[in-house]
């Protein structure tokens, strides 16, 4: 914290009139003790709770998949849950047996790399998750521990029951109950930020009767008991009492502090713990983290399916060959010895030889599964993943962050989304209001205009040129950011600024708005003593703002008592500053439903004044006939502002007389202290019987500032197709707001605003929300102009209904249809159900972004979680797949890596199948000519080198470094990004035209080879040629074939490329002259094979070379016809940069740029052209 | 976690934090062009010129290629004549098994062949056998090479199963594929001079100088039990016996030629060749048919046409192609780069793809 800060004592509860109040017991229809309200707590006798029945679960949380007993076999579990390694694992047993046509290393040790690769993986993951874990459990809180005296403690240890002391800026221990604070009336302020993402603290105020524990020694006597409900995770209901002296009090939401929450303006608490651990209501709130596989690993398991059959199949035709081949053929071959039978050749059992020639042929044709396909993915994920991590273009300088890929098994998915999900507060805007312009008296200061218009002109001035370029407008407008550094005031008009406004004509209506803003708030000013300068403590970002510009203008608000605001006036008539004292007589504060804020004041010389801020709406129904007077004007303003995203309040006042006032207030006082259900309403009477004749003199606009380069990233990614959908926390108008900021909403569009009204049955509720969503559908249905865009606004309370299964569809399918979608009010749980809907419903990838632990559901729950690693908790990025430390970055994270990845894994995977159909096929053929028997052509040990280094590094090379075009093609075109989401690049017809090339290569490769090499002599010495010598040749073929065909589908060669591809043929050249010098008995018949008799014989060359080119024919013809007749926007892209057109035709370059984008209807861009458009019409109409 | 920058709702006054970004900076990822994938990469493209130019040169060096083979395979001269069933005596020509596994019978036979062409030194014989399953998994792995190879591995046997071993010890070379060593035997003689039959180096020399002992000497061998081919001398160590060795590399398929010894000398074209032929091995059980090879060699080996015919067809099939592209280009041209190409161009709904 900063130091030296002053701060004044105060009561705070009278400051608030509507918020807080406590309510009535027992007005609900639940009863407690009875199910669902089970709960017993002894207050200050924890010892009560060590003991079954009153023993609940503990403090100690863990988020951890596994622990040190259950790795192993819940690890292994996960591990051969995939089929493949199932199926290896039958392998490798098999293997140890007689029936193995391999020795039983080369099947044992791939397997175990491979599980034993993705086994230490988890293990990492899980070991960073149990280091948070640890790191939570063993924060320390002050906890009672008898005699009036507490002592630090671990948060694991803290128990139900336990009086704990939590201080200022702390997080809460557990659920608690507040008992009282360091103000007199027990009010303590939270930020519930990690619980629901929004950011204005909110005022807890502890029962009356316990305010008196404010002190440790207190608690030596205190007892209680409280019954409530049992753990669930509903953040905003509680239900209980509380029983204390014999005397019963109820509970309610507004004395219980929810863990995870942080204290703040308040020095300390006292609280007794309710629901620890996993009972907490943030913990209930908290879903399992689910693992997560992307689209094309999902879709790999299926091709995998697909070769199992494929292998079931051969293995069946070559197991019922051999038992015929045994039974009926065998007995004759007198050089077999058929009358010394064993198991595995038994003519007298054919089945018994059959069934266990089939555990044989399904190990020898396992090469049709490509085992170190999983290993190569793996390994080419994580080089990926550590570009993206690596990726200087996504560091952030100011934080020190850069992008993590978390999990690395989802960066393909990167490059399918078609769905992003985004929380509001922290991931689009900073949580950060900045004073912009102002409207005093109809007169508009402050010369910030929105980028919208700017843009607009720009384009009406150049029309039919080329589109302005959003780079342009949006990097002159963050210099322009960069100007102002006072937090909180960005505001330019010399007019006002430095005493200025002495000189304007009004200036007594400016004076008035200057106090309005110094003084109508409820915020608490503290001296920085560094700065000598004030902070303001303020409830909303807004009001922050408020006063950090009033004190700019010269009115700085800097002491709050009991009764009175205290306001240094800078600059006045005589020049000198003067102190003014403000007595505050009532605050009628801002909720949601009042949507204003009024203080009413006794100002030195006695007048007594109500200024008022509130929403403009609002205001303008309650203006006095007089007050209107710039009304016209102040409209005009506003419409503008709120065109240009800003966030509005008109301010008004009214001067009271005496008599008027306390023949109020009387009424008022008394509506105050009623008791009853009809306070509220009492109250809300009272106050509309004041606010009323007021005397409108401005408007102020404050930008919710939005993060570095978030339109333009919105926009982009709106260009490559990405739907937006914003989940906030927040209110509906903050939301609306944000909405415009970010050009997801603007002027013109049609808002479909779906709200639950308040009727009494749920029925109702029900089928008016239905009506509403059906009427939205057919509005846009019925829609005719195709240039309308429609943005759905939905709040929480209503999506309670609109996500319950009958209602669910309609309500998807609306939100489909708009081309933004803004939920506010949502709860952790809601985000993760609508992040749920989406996700089932339309079967796409939903990319779920936040920055707090209530987006922690939506970022487990979606495809793809991305956390903000900014300066909240960490537990979002926690439970993510990737992190960035801002929003723009996703841009470049998707439409640049997630396009990369998703190709590489791609091609990565069809050359897989490709390469080991190729393989595995010559095998089958093979056998077949070996009376099914099961012997194989080649040594195991070029078969055991096939997967692992043959082949492995050039496919790897091509996973890790393939780029269809560079980054920067990428990002001018997010258009092609489309291909991802499309999946062009994985779809079944491209997976078995890959298949088909492997069976291809598999039959020219075989036959060619054993034709050539029948029964001739191979060299000019006249030996004929071996089964050795054939299966190297052929071995030669497949490994220059396999080659040659990766070096036609790489695009992109670097000199890595080239080193792999190159060097595998090489290598296999190598080994071959090495194996053939050891030993006989290691490399048996391939003795010197290459040395003494292929390398010699030409024929070996020539076949080589005639094998490889009549391989890579197929596919040379179908990639060269293809390109000629259908080439897609990749290959042109490629052709334009190669020939270096985009440099000699700028325009065109420049032209083609505009015309990628998808038709979007969000968006900077959009907003743009909705703009042109709505000039256009003006102009046809005025002629 | 703590509260430090937390400022959510508190508006400062101003003020930078410089020094934490300066302490941050140290995270930030070294510039190297491989981490930012910016390594300089060619990037190929396919233009009409490359994919003709391919095929082209494909098919212009696959022609000759094959031209040169075809005349090598042209120039070997071959004789082949099967005589398994012609050695069958008529009156055993419905029994031949018993014919051939009768002990008692004579199993001479003499075949006359004809010389086609003249035949230039050296000139080898081969024995082709035909739907011998010498490929098969129980046979090929019925056998011992560190056995083969040194005296001391003499116990060794562990793999050749059933014939491993006798009463007296372990079968030396053990296996049913020295077991099933081929025993017919061909004498040639022209114009009734005896041709001699050169059987050195017939086998493969690292065979001879590696694989097989010269202190390894046959023992057990065909000596009890079921005889299966032909014996062996056994006081030749195994690196002399050089039919073994060609017997016991195996064929990759059914049908294989073995090379059975050489003839240093030219056979004149028109003349007739005399074999005599002892025909010992059972083929007639398995209906395999037997066969005598004589044959000269060019560079690709025996008479191999279908390498040179493969050749041509590959190169033709690529001069076709280059024709057709070239056809096609004319046809349909396609400029490089051209735009009006891209999704968004062609597509009235704007879908890229």
């Amino acid at each position: 914290m900063p130091k030296g800060r002053i701060r004044a004592k105060l009561r705070k509860s009278h400051l608030y009139t509507f918020c807080i109040y406590p309510g009535d017991v027992g007005k609900e229809g639940w009863s407690l003790g009875g199910p669902g309200f089970s709960r017993i707590v002894y207050c200050n006798e924890p010892q009560v709770h060590s003991q079954i029945p009153l023993k609940y679960r503990s403090n100690d949380i863990s988020t951890t998949k596994y622990n040190f007993i259950t790795f192993l076999p819940k690890a292994l579990y996960e591990q051969f849950h995939r089929v493949a390694n199932l199926y290896f694992l039958g392998c490798a047993i098999a293997s140890l047996t007689p029936l193995s046509p391999f020795s039983a290393m080369s099947m044992i040790a791939p397997l175990t790399f491979v599980v034993g690769l993705s086994m230490a993986k988890e293990a990492l993951e899980d070991w960073r998750r149990f280091m948070q874990d640890m790191e939570v459990n063993g924060r320390k809180v002050k906890v009672h521990t008898g005699e009036g005296a507490f002592g630090k403690k671990a948060w694991q240890d803290v128990q139900v029951g336990d009086v704990v002391r939590v201080e200022k800026d702390q997080f809460f221990p557990a659920d608690l109950l507040l008992l009282s604070s360091n103000f007199e009336d027990g009010i303590c302020y939270v930020e519930t930020m990690n619980l629901d993402g929004e950011t204005n603290l909110k005022a807890k105020r502890a029962l009356e009767v316990t305010l008196d524990f404010d002190e440790d020694e207190d608690f030596k006597i205190f007892k209680g008991m409280i019954k409530c409900e049992d753990p669930n995770p509903s953040l905003y209901t509680f239900v209980g009492n509380f029983e204390y002296d014999g005397q019963v009090y109820a509970l309610e939401p507004s004395q219980i502090l929810l863990r995870d929450s942080k204290l703040r303006n308040t020095e300390f608490v006292y609280g007794i713990v309710i629901f620890t651990g996993h009972d907490s209501k943030v913990m209930q709130n908290s879903t399992n983290s689910p693992s997560k596989r992307s689209k094309i690993e999902r879709k790999m398991d299926c091709i995998i399916y697909v070769l199992f059959s494929v292998l079931l199949v051969i293995s069946l035709i070559s197991s019922f060959g051999f038992a015929v081949e045994i039974k009926y053929s065998m007995p004759e071959w007198w050089f077999m010895r058929p009358q010394n039978p064993d198991n595995y050749y038994n003519p007298g059992k054919p089945v018994l030889s059959g069934l266990s020639h089939m555990v044989t042929a399904l190990m020898l044709y396992g090469y049709l599964i490509p085992i170190s396909l999983y290993v190569s993915i793996e390994v080419v994920k994580v080089l990926q993943a550590s570009f993206i991590n690596q990726d200087i273009q996504m560091y952030d300088e100011e934080s020190g962050n850069t992008a993590q890929a978390r999990t690395s098994n989802l960066n393909e998915e990167l490059g399918q989304v078609d769905t992003i999900l985004s929380d509001k507060t922290g991931t689009l805007t900073c949580n950060q209001m900045d004073f912009l312009t102002c409207s005093i008296a109809g007169t508009a200061y402050g010369s910030g205009s929105s980028d919208v218009e700017l843009a607009a002109a720009q384009q009406m001035a150049n029309d039919l040129e080329d589109k302005i370029e959003l780079d342009t407008v949006v990097s002159s407008n963050s210099e322009k950011d960069h100007k102002s550094s006072i937090k909180g005031f960005n505001f330019e008009d010399t007019r006002l600024t430095n005493g200025n406004w002495l000189k304007e004509p009004k200036v007594e209506r400016i004076m008035l708005f200057f106090r309005i803003l110094a003084v109508c708030h409820t915020a608490i000013p503290e001296l920085n003593k560094e700065t000598g300068s004030y902070t303001y403590e303020a409830e909303s970002p807004d009001e922050g703002a408020f006063l950090v510009a009033a004190r700019e203008f010269g009115f700085e608000f800097f002491q709050r008592t009991q009764s009175s605001v205290f306001v240094r006036e800078k600059y006045t008539a005589s020049g000198k500053p003067v102190d003014r004292e403000y007595k505050i007589l009532n605050v009628l504060e801002f909720t949601s439903k009042r949507k204003r804020m009024t203080v009413i004041v006794r100002d030195e010389e006695g007048l007594i004044l109500l200024m008022c801020k509130g929403a403009d709406s609002i205001i303008f129904d309650r203006l006095s006939n007089d007050g209107r007077l710039y009304q016209q004007d102040t409209t005009r303003h506003l419409n503008g502002y709120g065109e240009a995203g800003l966030r509005t309040l008109a301010l008004a006042y009214r001067k009271l007389e005496e008599s008027e006032y306390s023949a109020w207030n009387t009424e008022f006082q008394k509506a105050k202290t009623s008791i009853g259900d009809d306070r509220d309403i009492q109250l809300e009477k009272a106050a509309e019987m004041m606010e009323r004749d007021l005397f409108l003199i401005g408007a102020t606009a404050v930008e919710d500032k939005l993060q570095k380069g978030v339109p333009k990233c919105i926009d982009k990614l709106a260009q490559a197709g990405l739907k937006l959908w914003v989940l906030t926390g927040d209110k509906m108008e903050t939301a609306i707001n944000i909405g415009y900021a970010c050009s997801l909403l603007r002027q013109g569009m049609k808002q479909i605003c779906i709200m639950a009204n308040d009727a009494d049955t749920k029925e109702e509720v029900k089928s008016d929300i239905l009506k509403q969503i059906n009427n939205g559908s057919q509005i846009i249905k019925e829609e005719k102009d195709p240039h309308a865009a429609f943005a759905l606004i939905i709040d929480g309370k209503t999506l309670v209904y609109a996500l319950e299964d009958d209602m669910k569809d309609h309500f998807l399918e609306l939100g489909v249809r708009c081309a933004s979608v803004i939920c506010c009010r949502v709860s952790p749980k809601q985000k993760a159900l609508v992040t749920r809907l989406v996700k089932q419903g339309t079967g796409k990838t939903i990319l779920g972004i936040g920055d707090g632990a209530n987006d922690v559901g939506m970022i487990q729950e979606a495809d793809i979680g991305v956390g903000i690693s900014g300066v909240e908790g960490m537990q979002a990025v926690m439970a993510s797949d990737f992190s960035i430390a801002q929003f723009r970055f996703l841009e470049r994270l998707l439409v640049v890596h997630g396009h990369w990845c998703y190709k590489r894994i791609a091609k990565m995977i069809c050359y897989f199948f490709y390469k080991n159909i190729a393989f595995g096929l010559t095998l089958f053929y093979f056998e077949a000519f070996t009376g099914f028997s099961g012997q194989s052509v080649y040594d195991d040990w070029y078969m055991l080198l096939f997967n692992v280094v043959l082949t492995s590094l050039p496919v790897i090379a091509l996973g890790v470094l393939e780029q269809d075009v560079s980054s920067q093609v990428c990002l001018e075109f997010p258009a092609i990004y489309q291909q991802g989401p499309r999946n062009l690049f994985f779809d079944w017809y491209r997976i078995l035209a890959w298949m088909g090339n492997g069976l291809l290569a598999s039959l020219i490769i075989f036959f060619l080879n054993i034709i050539i090499f029948y029964d001739q002599a191979f060299r000019a010495d006249g030996q004929t040629s071996d089964m050795t010598a054939l299966g190297t040749t052929m071995f030669t073929c497949i490994i220059c074939s396999l080659n040659i065909q990766i070096a036609l589908t790489t695009s992109h060669f670097t000199w890595i490329q080239h080193a792999t591809i190159w060097g595998s043929i090489v290598a296999w050249y190598l080994f071959l002259s090495i194996y053939g010098a050891l030993s006989p008995n290691i490399s048996g018949n391939a003795y010197q094979i290459l040395v003494e008799a292929l390398a010699p014989a030409p024929i070996y060359w020539t076949t080589t070379l005639l094998v490889t080119m009549a391989c890579s024919l197929p596919y040379m013809v179908l990639i060269a016809y293809q390109r000629c007749f259908k080439p897609l926007d990749h290959h042109i892209l490629r052709e334009i940069k190669y020939f270096r057109k985009d440099v000699e035709d700028q325009c065109m370059w420049t032209r083609e740029r505009s015309k990628a984008r998808q038709k979007t209807m969000i968006g900077f861009t959009a907003r743009v052209d909705a703009k042109v458009r709505q000039v256009q019409r003006k102009g046809h109409k005025k002629q | 976690m703590d509260a430090t920058g937390a400022t959510t709702s508190s508006a400062d006054g101003g003020g930078s934090n410089s020094k934490a970004s300066a302490k941050k900076n140290s995270r930030k990822p070294k510039y190297s062009r491989f981490t930012q994938q910016e390594l300089p990469a060619c990037k190929p493209v396919l233009t009409p010129g490359l994919v003709i130019a391919t095929f082209t040169i494909i098919g212009v060096v696959f022609i000759p290629l094959g031209l040169v083979s075809l005349s090598a395979s042209e120039h070997v001269v071959e004789i082949v004549d099967r005589y398994d069933d012609s050695c069958v005596p008529p009156n055993y020509s419905n029994d031949k098994l018993k014919f051939i596994q009768d002990a008692d019978t004579n199993k001479s036979c003499i075949r006359i062949l004809p010389v086609p062409k003249l035949m230039k030194k050296p000139i080898y014989i081969y024995y082709q056998l035909d739907n011998y399953y010498q490929n098969h998994r129980r046979y090929v792995k019925s056998r011992s090479d560190k056995q083969l190879r040194s005296k001391s591995a003499a116990n060794d046997i562990s793999d050749c199963t059933p014939e491993d071993k006798t009463k007296n010890g372990p079968i030396i070379p053990c296996g049913l594929v020295a077991w099933s060593l081929f025993n017919d035997t061909y004498g040639f003689s022209l114009d009734s001079k005896t041709i001699r039959v050169n059987k050195h180096d017939i086998a493969w020399k690292s065979d001879k100088d590696h694989k097989f002992g010269n202190d390894v000497y046959p023992k057990n061998f065909q000596s009890q039990g079921l005889i299966g081919g032909a014996k062996l001398n056994s006081s030749l160590p195994l690196s002399k016996q050089e039919d073994l060795m060609v017997w016991m590399r195996t064929a990759a398929l059914p049908t294989f030629r073995k090379l059975y010894g050489k003839i240093d000398e030219d056979l004149p074209a028109n003349k007739k060749i005399q074999v005599l032929i002892q025909n010992n091995y059972n083929t007639y059980s398995f209906g395999g048919k037997k066969k005598l090879v004589l044959s000269t060699t060019s560079w690709i080996g025996g008479k191999n046409d279908f390498l040179g015919i493969a050749y041509i067809v590959v190169g033709g099939l690529c001069l076709f192609l280059a024709v057709f592209f070239i056809l096609l280009y004319v046809i349909k041209p396609r400029p490089l780069g051209d735009p009006s190409y891209l999704s968004w161009n062609r597509t009235p709904s704007g879908q890229p793809n």
